[in-house]
């Protein structure tokens, strides 16, 4: 599945870079967290990310997925990703696929802002993109042959609350989610925690890529909480992450953040990179071909 | 296992649906002319437009940039990367976004332009632009002001 699959992202992201949009970036850094900022109306933003992990009683892996995120409104993002991943000295295979809404209920900023995000997720037990960490998820959970985790099947709703505030060139976030498999199976719980900072906060008059004011540097800190039956922190695994993105101004966006668990049931060590790229007036051009207009 | 994939192509249909359903809508929200005109042509009757809802204290904020040499350079970069697209290369305005040359937006304080990058027009299509930080969107505000003395051509190079 996964070398019909592959193809075809390398001729999609061929394809997006060739698109003749005007393009721009402005990203932040993190990689698990989201802050209160949406996609910019009818702009499609194509991203690939890479997840290596480490893997005790098992073998190391390198997940990855593409996602495309689109602003349908100022207030309402929608994105789809599809998730796969190649275990070492075992196999590589398609793992399933998320639909993910980020609706912003305010009409002005404040000092939080709170964002509503609702996703569906339909994924094998061998997706180890790590996108969230949630309920009782541990280290041991990546340790099953492929072959065994792809028989187990998720289907599930996830829900968060995204609260963000932007003070003095800082950006915090806080998000908690809360996530349903649509089988018999309790709610689980988890969070992530963010801050970053650009390292230069005003513009230089000319266009440059090595400008301070491209790369913006933070932390991000997330894990589980536990169920429905056993809130809290026992048997829950957890993440700090230093975050690094270089928003170049060709639309390009890089990303990289090396992540190191912070007890037994994590992965002792995650490395995430990922690039991007915006493309503007997409949905226009979308529209255009349904109408037929010149 | 037949059955399976057959299950997993409805539900990837039905995602893709979906997903051209909301950019029907977004083309519906962000890119019907009339819409727009529509809106504008309301504001102008009612004399009241968004500028004109800037709280008093950020309509009376002074530009911190308001000296710096370089503030309108660098707006100007910023303006053709995040804003161009919709108001135009010359912010001469498109029929997404207003001529940012109109006396309306000329005469308003900078304070009150700096509110309005800040806060978007949420539910009419304008993002938040707060993720810039504050002393961009400050520069921005000084090349929008400094369109008032200049033609739409010597803007656009």
């Amino acid at each position: 599945m996964l070398f019909r699959l592959l193809p075809s992202f390398s001729l999609l992201l061929l394809f997006s870079a060739l698109l003749p949009f005007r393009s721009l970036a402005q990203e932040n850094a993190y990689i698990v967290a989201y802050d209160h900022y949406l996609e910019e109306p009818g702009n499609l933003e194509v991203e690939y990310f890479s997840t290596f992990g480490t893997q005790r009683g098992g073998n190391d892996f390198h997940a990855f997925w593409v996602e495309f995120e689109y602003g349908a409104t100022a207030w309402w993002t929608t994105e789809f990703y599809l998730d796969a991943q190649s275990t070492f000295h075992d196999s590589t295979l398609f793992t399933g696929f998320r639909w993910e809404n980020r609706i912003r209920p305010l009409r002005h900023e404040h000092f939080i802002n709170p964002v509503l995000y609702v996703e569906y997720e339909h994924i094998s037990g061998a997706d180890k993109i790590l996108k969230e960490i949630e309920g009782h998820d541990g280290e041991a959970d990546n340790a099953d042959s492929n072959a065994l985790a792809r028989k187990e099947h998720k289907h599930e709703m996830e829900f968060k609350l995204l609260l963000s505030s932007t003070f003095k060139g800082w950006n915090f976030v806080e998000n908690t989610l809360a996530a349903k498999n649509l089988s018999n199976q309790p709610w689980e719980f988890g969070y992530a925690l963010g801050a970053s900072r650009p390292l230069k906060l005003k513009a230089t008059p000319d266009r440059c890529n090595l400008c301070a004011e491209n790369v913006v540097l933070g932390a991000e800190m997330y894990g589980g909480l536990g169920d429905r039956y056993s809130f809290g922190l026992r048997d829950t695994s957890h993440y700090l992450a230093p975050v690094a993105a270089w928003n170049l101004p060709s639309g390009w966006t890089l990303r990289v953040s090396p992540g190191f668990g912070l007890n037994d049931h994590s992965h002792r060590f995650l490395v995430r990179w990922g690039v991007s790229r915006e493309f503007s007036g997409f949905g226009e051009l979308i529209g255009r071909l349904f109408e037929g207009r010149q | 296992m037949r059955g399976q994939n057959i299950a997993w192509l409805a539900v990837l249909c039905a995602s893709a649906a979906l997903l051209l359903a909301s950019i029907g809508y977004a083309r519906q929200e962000i890119g019907d002319s009339p819409r727009i005109d529509a809106k504008a042509a309301k504001e102008k009757i009612s004399g009241e437009s968004e500028l004109d809802r800037a709280p008093q204290k950020a309509r009376a904020k002074r530009n911190p940039l308001g000296n710096d040499p370089d503030a309108i350079a660098a707006g100007r970069k910023l303006f053709g990367m995040h804003c161009a697209e919709c108001h135009g290369g010359s912010a001469e305005g498109t029929h997404r976004a207003p001529n940012l040359r109109d006396p309306e937006v000329q005469n308003a304080t900078p304070g009150a332009i700096f509110w309005l990058v800040t806060n978007g027009i949420v539910w009419h299509g304008m993002p938040v632009w707060s993720k810039l930080p504050e002393p961009q969107r400050w520069q921005l505000v000084s090349y929008i002001k400094s369109l008032g003395n200049q033609s739409p051509t010597s803007t656009s190079q």
